[in-house]
């Protein structure tokens, strides 16, 4: 079966790649563009962990149809940090203790991402909404929310 | 396995490509057929797609309110026009999920999904089909009760009227883990007043049935009457009249059976 020709922006660079029919973006990143901050848990949208932003959006790559990207900006994780420095998210994360095994926390910060570009200064119930379809098996959730108010509120240690 | 993904400009064409092909799937959000794919469901060999603008469209501004198929619930709840239908909205996915899901692939999702329509099972809405036959509208029931045999047509939109008020129209998910969560029970509850008295009354279940159902039993108990507390304790107790629910591993159909009465006596008491 004939590979299919795919450019997008990934984290602002374009990239060229070739997929087969029915792949999804989570394993066109990793697999093909080597971004392996987007991880595979459930493959069914349940859990969250492979969220990324496209054209600026909260979306699951792992449900997500390769070439339906065609053309648009996808982010990740990957290109969160600024330079050498966390992002503020990434930060306070940190700060916060709000991650101990890590597996949920490229798409607990996605989704945290996506609530503080369109709302920088979200009320508790807010952010607990905005992580709603990310699941934590570790923290029990609690740190996640404070540092994502920590983040929202500037208090981050530098 | 790689599949043979078709996209088209129009739905027309989509719809064609998609009744000439058993094992072709129409690709809306992803939140189901890429769920399948990932999931190794051989049975789908050929993906169609349709960049059609049609598809999107919402038409919210008059007594009628249409649709498109492919209209996400993230674009239903930034309409303020929509305003009725956001609580059925909310309780879908997480955000990632309802900038994905869409109203026309609600349709087909399985228990404990397809929470949208059972809103739209009891705003009495209807369905428009394109199929090899041509494009058609069926009631939203008659939709559902084929449901497994709708395979190769594409839905182009769905639409209902707007309910007269806020109280005529109340809607209720059931499940164990909030804001997100599979639901154990989802009701929906029509009750246009003429008069005092309903007239029309729709009462929908999700989860009670293998599709979205209406409880008829509890429909006749409110028909003609004021909703008084002797009104809604009959309708309770009809409603799981009709009703086959299974068990999954959110609830058992005994306790859906017994739980579907107390929260469609709460739903229209206008209890939290």
């Amino acid at each position: 079966m004939s590979k299919i020709p795919l450019q997008f922006r990934h984290n602002g660079r374009d990239v060229a790649i070739f997929v087969d029919g029915g792949t999804n973006l989570l394993v066109a990143l990793r697999e093909l563009i080597g971004d392996m901050t987007p991880k595979f848990g459930c493959g069914q949208g349940g859990c969250g962990t492979c969220s990324v932003l496209i054209d600026g959006e909260l979306h699951l790559s792992c449900l997500t149809l390769a070439e339906t990207v065609a053309g648009r900006s996808v982010e990740t994780l990957d290109g969160m940090k600024q330079g050498p420095n966390l992002h503020p998210l990434q930060r306070a994360f940190a700060d916060n203790f709000a991650a101990q095994c890590g597996y949920c926390t490229p798409g607990m910060l996605m989704a945290a991402k996506a609530l503080l570009d369109r709302n920088p200064s979200p009320s508790r119930d807010e952010v607990i909404e905005a992580i709603s379809g990310n699941i934590c098996r570790c923290t029990g959730y609690e740190p996640i929310i404070n540092a994502i108010l920590a983040a929202a509120g500037g208090r981050v240690s530098a | 396995m790689a599949v043979t993904v078709k996209t088209f400009m129009s739905a027309n064409e989509a719809a064609g490509a998609l009744s000439s092909d058993r094992s072709a799937r129409y690709l809306g959000g992803g939140t189901l057929v890429m769920r399948a794919l990932n999931e190794g469901d051989v049975s789908i060999s050929t993906i169609v797609r349709a960049s059609d603008q049609a598809l999107a469209r919402i038409d919210a501004s008059g007594p009628r309110v249409t649709l498109g198929a492919g209209v996400t619930f993230a674009r239903v709840l930034a309409e303020r026009d929509l305003a009725f239908l956001h609580a059925p909205a909310r309780s879908i996915g997480g955000p990632a999920v309802r900038n994905m899901g869409t109203i026309g692939g609600n349709l087909f999702a399985p228990s404990p999904y397809g929470d949208f329509t059972v809103a739209l099972l009891a705003l009495d809405a209807t369905v428009a089909v394109q199929g090899g036959f041509g494009a058609r509208d069926i009631p939203i029931e008659e939709f559902l009760q084929a449901r497994d045999r709708q395979a190769g047509t594409l839905v182009l939109s769905v639409s209902c009227t707007r309910p007269a008020s806020a109280e005529a129209f109340r809607y209720r998910k059931i499940a164990r883990i909030k804001p997100k969560g599979g639901a154990v029970i989802t009701l929906a509850a029509h009750l246009p007043i003429s008069g005092g008295r309903i007239a029309g009354a729709r009462i929908a279940l999700g989860s009670m049935a293998p599709t979205q159902i209406r409880a008829r039993a509890a429909e006749r108990a409110l028909e003609g009457r004021s909703l008084d507390a002797a009104t809604i304790a009959a309708a309770a107790s009809a409603a799981t009249e009709g009703t086959s629910p299974s068990d999954n591993a959110l609830g058992s159909a005994w306790y859906r059976r017994e739980i579907v009465g107390v929260h469609l006596r709460r739903l229209l008491s206008g209890q939290e």
